[in-house]
C-alpha cells in the first residue's frame, strides 16, 4: 500500500520531524493487537533506536490491557497507538518520553469507546533538554451509545531549557451523555527552591536535576512487570541530560 | 570557624545586607534576632550561596575557606548545615533516599568512602529516634503532608545524619507549639553543643533561647549588626521591643 507522506497539515503529524520521516518512508505495517473478551494484556515497549511504531488494538468485552512506554533513543521516535475498547474493558497507558540534543520523541494516541462502560487512564511524562522537542497528541473518542464512559489523560511535561519544545494536545470528541473524560496538561521547570534545597543539602547541581527529575516520572510504570528495568532505564537517561 | 568582614548582599538589586560583620569561634552559639525585613532570611541565604542573593561587597572565610567561592553543595561538604523556615515539600523523593544520596556526596567531596545501605539505616534510624520521629516518615516523600512541626523535627534528623560544623537555623522555632519547640531545642543542643561545633540561630522571638542557651545574641536591623550583648539582649529585646534598637 502507497500512502503519500504526511506533511505539516496533517493534524496528526504537525509537530513531527518530517526529514526523519521521509528516510523511513514507508512505513512498517501497523503492529494489530486483538485482546479477546475478558483477556488480560500487559506489554512494555523501550523506543531506543529512533523509528516509528504503530499499534493498532482492540479489547474486546470486560479485557484489561496495559502498556508502558519508555520513549528515549534516536534522533526521531514515535509511537502511535489506536486503541477501541469495546463493552467494560480497560485500558492503562504509562509512558515517559525524556530528549535531549535534537531528538524529536512522539506518542499518539487515538482511544475509542466504542461501547458503554470501558475505562481508560493515559499517563504522559515528558522531560526535554537542549533544542529537543516532545509532543503528546491524545484523543479520546466516545461513540453514542458508549454511556459510562470513564476515560483520565495526565499528561504533564518539564522543560530543563528555554529551547526544548514540548506540545500537548488532549482531545475529547464525545457523542454520549453520561461519561466521565478528565483531562489534565501541564509544562513547567524544575522548582529552583526545591533544586537549592537538595543542594543545600550537598547533592550536585547535577544530582539534584537528577533527583527531581526521577519524581517528576516516577509512578507512570507502577503495575508493570519491569517496572525497576523500565525505571532504571529512564534514570540512566535522566542523568545523561544532567 | 566563620568570619564575615563587611558583607553586602542585594535580592533583585535591592541592597539587603549592609555591612555585615560577625565572627563565630568554635563551640559557640550565637543568636541574630531582629524585626522583619532587618535581613535576617538574606544573610542565611547568601550564606547558603541560594541563587539571586548577590554579595556585592565583603567576605566570609569558614575554616580558613572562602565560603563565597564554593558551590552550594561544597559548602554542605564542608561542614555548613541551612535550617529553612520554610523546608520544601519534594513529592516522589523519599527521605530515605534523599538523605542518603546527599551524606555520600558528601563524603565523595570529602574523599570518604560511601555508607552501604545498612550503614546509612543505622545512622538515620538513631536521629530518627532521637527526635521521636517514626521511621516510617523517613521512608516517605520529603516534607509531603508533614505539619509545621513534623518538617522543622526532620530538618533536625536530616541535621543529625548530616552531623555539620555549623548550623544556621532560619526561624527554626516558627509554627512549633510549646512541645514540638523543646523537641527541636534538645535536638539542636544534643547535636551542635560540642567544642568543635557551632550555631547560628536566627530568630524573631526569645522563647527559643530558653531551651538553647546562646552565647552571644546579635541585633540585625537595616543590614547590619547594631548591638551585641549576652542572653540578658534577648530577653531586653522580649521586653521593649525592636525600635529603640533600630533608631
Amino acid at each position: 500500500m502507497s500512502q503519500a507522506l504526511p506533511t505539516r497539515r496533517d493534524e496528526a503529524w504537525r509537530y513531527a520531524d518530517l526529514d526523519a520521516i521521509a528516510k523511513l518512508w514507508p512505513l512498517p505495517e501497523a503492529e494489530h493487537i486483538v485482546v479477546p473478551a475478558g483477556g488480560q494484556w500487559s506489554r512494555s515497549i523501550v523506543q531506543d533506536a529512533g523509528g516509528v511504531h504503530q499499534i493498532k488494538m482492540s479489547l474486546g468485552k470486560g479485557a484489561v490491557a496495559a502498556l508502558y512506554v519508555l520513549n528515549i533513543g534516536g534522533e526521531y521516535g514515535r509511537i502511535e497507538l489506536d486503541v477501541t475498547l469495546h463493552d467494560g474493558a480497560d485500558f492503562t497507558l504509562g509512558a515517559a518520553q525524556i530528549g535531549g540534543g535534537t531528538q524529536t520523541l512522539e506518542i499518539v494516541t487515538t482511544v475509542t469507546h466504542a461501547e458503554p462502560n470501558a475505562t481508560s487512564q493515559q499517563t504522559v511524562r515528558t522531560v526535554l533538554a537542549g533544542h529537543a522537542t516532545g509532543t503528546y497528541l491524545g484523543k479520546v473518542a466516545v461513540a453514542r451509545d458508549a454511556q459510562q464512559t470513564d476515560s483520565t489523560q495526565s499528561v504533564k511535561a518539564m522543560l530543563l531549557d528555554r529551547t526544548a519544545t514540548a506540545n500537548a494536545k488532549p482531545e475529547l470528541e464525545i457523542f454520549a451523555d453520561d461519561v466521565k473524560c478528565a483531562h489534565g496538561c501541564a509544562i513547567g521547570e524544575l522548582d529552583p527552591v526545591a533544586l537549592f534545597y537538595l543542594e543545600s543539602r550537598g547533592l550536585s547541581p547535577a544530582d539534584a536535576q537528577t533527583l527531581l527529575l526521577q519524581a517528576f516520572v516516577s509512578g507512570v510504570f507502577d503495575g508493570a512487570e519491569d517496572a525497576d528495568t523500565l525505571q532504571a532505564l529512564a534514570l540512566a537517561k535522566l542523568g545523561a541530560l544532567a | 570557624m566563620l568570619q564575615i568582614n563587611n558583607l553586602h548582599a542585594t535580592v533583585a538589586d535591592k541592597p539587603i545586607l549592609k555591612g555585615l560583620s560577625l565572627q563565630i569561634n568554635a563551640g559557640e552559639i550565637h543568636a541574630i534576632m531582629g524585626p522583619n525585613g532587618a535581613g535576617k532570611s538574606t544573610l542565611t541565604y547568601t550564606l547558603g550561596g541560594r541563587p539571586g542573593y548577590e554579595v556585592t561587597d565583603g567576605s566570609v572565610s569558614f575554616d580558613g575557606q572562602d565560603l563565597l567561592a564554593l558551590a552550594p553543595h561544597e559548602r554542605a561538604a564542608a561542614g555548613l548545615f541551612l535550617g529553612f523556615q520554610y523546608p520544601v515539600e519534594i513529592p516522589g523523593v523519599s527521605n530515605v533516599q534523599f538523605l542518603r544520596e546527599a551524606l555520600n556526596s558528601q563524603r565523595k567531596v570529602r574523599g570518604e568512602e560511601p555508607l552501604s545501605g545498612g550503614e546509612f539505616l543505622k545512622i538515620a534510624r538513631a536521629q530518627a529516634d532521637a527526635m521521636g520521629m517514626d521511621m516510617e516518615m523517613l521512608k516517605r516523600p520529603v516534607n509531603v503532608g508533614f505539619s509545621g512541626g513534623e518538617k522543622k523535627r526532620n530538618e533536625m534528623v536530616q541535621m543529625g545524619i548530616l552531623d555539620p560544623v555549623l548550623a544556621i537555623l532560619d526561624e527554626t522555632d516558627s509554627g512549633l507549639d510549646i512541645d514540638a519547640l523543646r523537641v527541636v531545642g534538645d535536638g539542636i543542643n544534643r547535636i551542635m553543643r560540642k567544642p568543635d561545633k557551632a550555631v547560628l540561630l536566627i530568630t524573631h522571638y526569645q522563647r527559643l533561647l530558653d531551651y538553647v542557651k546562646p552565647d552571644f545574641v546579635h541585633v540585625l536591623a537595616g543590614g547590619r549588626i547594631v548591638r551585641t550583648g549576652g542572653p540578658e539582649l534577648a530577653l531586653e529585646l522580649e521586653e521593649d521591643g525592636y525600635k529603640e534598637m533600630a533608631a
